[in-house]
């Protein structure tokens, strides 16, 4: 066989499979919105959960995905913002910034179900949170953490050498320069990087059945007492998320139409994510505009 | 006088600043840095306690193949064989990350060298969307398709090594798709150049110059897709039954590490044996992403593109 006949062989192949992972990835995409979408309706997307009925709704689920992935970015944006900080602007070159570096690595290569059963150990059994959204949004603060450190750190270092010697030049501190030239002109990377991160919270189910819990009481959402138990905005309370919905109803097997009801949830789900990536996309474009008057 | 004085001996206000930043900053990686080392240092002390409390040999515990945690077998021993389990997780990551590896390194070539204008337009968004879709979602998918599927092919029940193969393949697709094609970016052009100037066709370039430049680069992908395989836990729990038996086909019900913790974590009593070697399970799973870690910080090392 002569190189160009092996050439065309190859390439052929080459569309062959490409066009076999085109088809099952879109074929994955259109049967979760096919499924799912007839199943959505402000009914099913506000009403509770039903266990041995047809009917049932995701409504307190979603509210739970919703509030726990707010109180975790408000934990873990401060700290991982910190750390790049400090990864970017203060660490030298030594073993030591070697060692946090690689503690950061192994953090984020440590599965979630791991992550999960210490948040259980720690923060339900030792601190005694008991299975609440408090536990939840700290273990998914700890399988978050290592990720947005490191995409901040990205956008911290994107921004050019130049700008931290004007700063310096105009006589501010190191942490002035930081955050007064430094930080606005990094803010569509963060802001991009915090929403994939908000995705991938949103999604995330293994980390939270041992903390969160699997259960979602009955909310009251006239009750805004953050200390009483039926209020959504009480931290103590055991929160099923969505994510956690799917799972239990799947392997638990006892709704008459579970799956209904998880297509649905995976559709939301989905949507959901796609909105998060849409939504980093077209914002990071719409910062970048303005911070840099372009 | 005075007032000169205390200028030079007392902190500006821009140091005092500077402190506080820095100090702020250093607090904040410092805890990260802590929760790391309490992580390890607490699942393997409660791994460890199988072997130093409750007297579990070692190798019982790896190569035992009864998992009945509470049952003791004929010598008094507790039958905590996790080898079903062990074998389980590696068929599922090796078998998924065997059948991505092709597709995936297809995918990136035909993003990067054969058609970057619709690998940017139609792959590039679909791969980008899939690696966000959350694990449980595949792991339905897994439950109403894949699995009545190999259920009418093959008889059974249709839970198994092959189904948990075929949902871990759908799921680090995308992710070794992704790494691989950043993998063949890196490759410099001038590279691809030099060959087809000699006459190369385009797929000796491809395949003699462009994939060994990236040789490292697609190794590290591929280690990558296997530790998420390793480590996930609810797709893989959903469809591979569940049943802690050595597996002697792909189509009989199995287990993984993952799926064995999240089934039975909540059903035990802290302290107890049978709790005490879920953990030692959890250590194992943490020993294997260290094992990871390590592997891709060699090949990165190995593979550094001589200057």
């Amino acid at each position: 066989m002569n190189p160009k006949k092996v050439d065309k062989i190859a390439v052929g192949v080459i569309y062959a499979m490409s066009g076999v992972i085109v088809l099952i990835l879109a074929s994955l995409l259109l049967f979760i919105l096919w499924r799912g979408l007839p199943q959505i309706s402000w009914e099913f997307l506000t009403a509770p959960a039903k266990s041995f009925q047809v009917g049932g709704g995701v409504g307190i689920q979603l509210f739970n995905s919703f509030y726990l992935l707010l109180l975790t970015m408000l934990i873990s944006t401060p700290l991982a913002l910190g750390a790049a900080i400090y990864l970017s602007e203060y660490a030298k070159q030594n073993w030591m910034t070697d060692f946090v570096r690689t503690a950061i690595e192994v953090l984020s290569s440590l599965p979630s179900v791991v992550v999960g059963l210490f948040g259980f150990l720690i923060f339900v059994i030792q601190f005694d949170f008991g299975f609440s959204i408090l536990s939840g949004a700290l273990a998914l603060t700890i399988f978050n953490l290592p990720l947005l450190t490191r995409t901040i750190e990205d956008s911290l270092q994107a921004i050019p050498a130049t700008q931290r010697e004007a700063g310096l030049a105009l006589g501010l501190s190191r942490w002035e320069t930081v955050t007064r030239v430094i930080l606005p002109a990094a803010l569509p990377g963060i802001i991009t990087g915090m929403i994939l991160a908000a995705g991938r919270i949103f999604g995330e189910a293994a980390a939270l059945i041992y903390t969160a819990g699997q259960s979602a009481p009955a909310l009251d959402f006239t009750n805004w007492n953050p200390q009483s138990i039926t209020s959504p905005l009480n931290i103590f309370r055991p929160a099923e998320t969505l994510a956690v919905h799917i799972w239990k109803i799947n392997s638990e097997g006892v709704m008459p139409d579970g799956a209904e009801v998880s297509a649905g949830a995976s559709a939301v789900l989905i949507i959901a994510v796609m909105l998060f990536n849409l939504g980093s996309r077209y914002l990071g474009r719409k910062l970048q505009k303005k911070a840099t008057s372009a | 006088m005075e007032e000169t004085q205390s200028k030079f001996t007392q902190k500006s206000q821009k140091r005092k600043f500077e402190q506080f930043g820095r100090t702020i900053s250093f607090i904040c990686i410092a805890f990260i840095v802590l929760v790391v080392l309490s992580i390890l240092y607490f699942v393997i002390s409660k791994g460890l306690s199988t072997f130093t409390t409750d007297g579990v040999s070692v190798i019982d515990f790896l190569f035992g193949n009864t998992w009945r945690p509470g049952e003791v077998g004929e010598n008094g021993a507790p039958l905590v064989g996790a080898l079903p389990m062990i074998l389980g997780s590696f068929y599922v990551t090796l078998l998924s990350a065997v059948l991505a590896t092709p597709f995936a390194i297809a995918a990136a070539i035909y993003m990067i060298e054969i058609s970057p204008k619709n690998g940017k337009k139609i792959l590039q968004p679909v791969i980008e969307l899939l690696v966000g879709i959350p694990s449980v979602v595949y792991g339905f998918i897994g439950l109403t398709v894949i699995v009545p599927f190999i259920r009418n092919i093959f008889g059974g029940t249709g839970f198994g090594i092959l189904s948990a193969t075929m949902v871990l393949f759908v799921m680090i697709l995308p992710t070794v798709t992704s790494m691989a094609v950043d993998a063949l970016n890196a490759v410099p052009r001038h590279y691809r150049e030099a060959s087809l100037a000699m006459g190369g066709t385009r797929w000796q370039t491809i395949y003699k110059v462009v994939l060994r430049a990236a040789t490292p680069g697609l190794l590290t992908a591929v280690v990558f897709g296997m530790a998420r395989a390793f480590g996930e836990a609810l797709a893989v729990q959903m469809v591979i039954g569940n049943a802690a038996l050595v597996p002697t086909d792909l189509i009989t019900p199995a287990s993984t590490l993952t799926s064995i913790l999240t089934m039975s974590m909540g059903n035990t009593v802290m302290g107890t044996l049978e709790n005490n070697v879920l953990w030692s399970l959890a250590t194992i799973l943490l020993v294997m992403a260290l094992f990871f870690n390590i592997l891709t910080r060699w090949i990165g090392k190995k593979g550094a593109m001589k200057k």
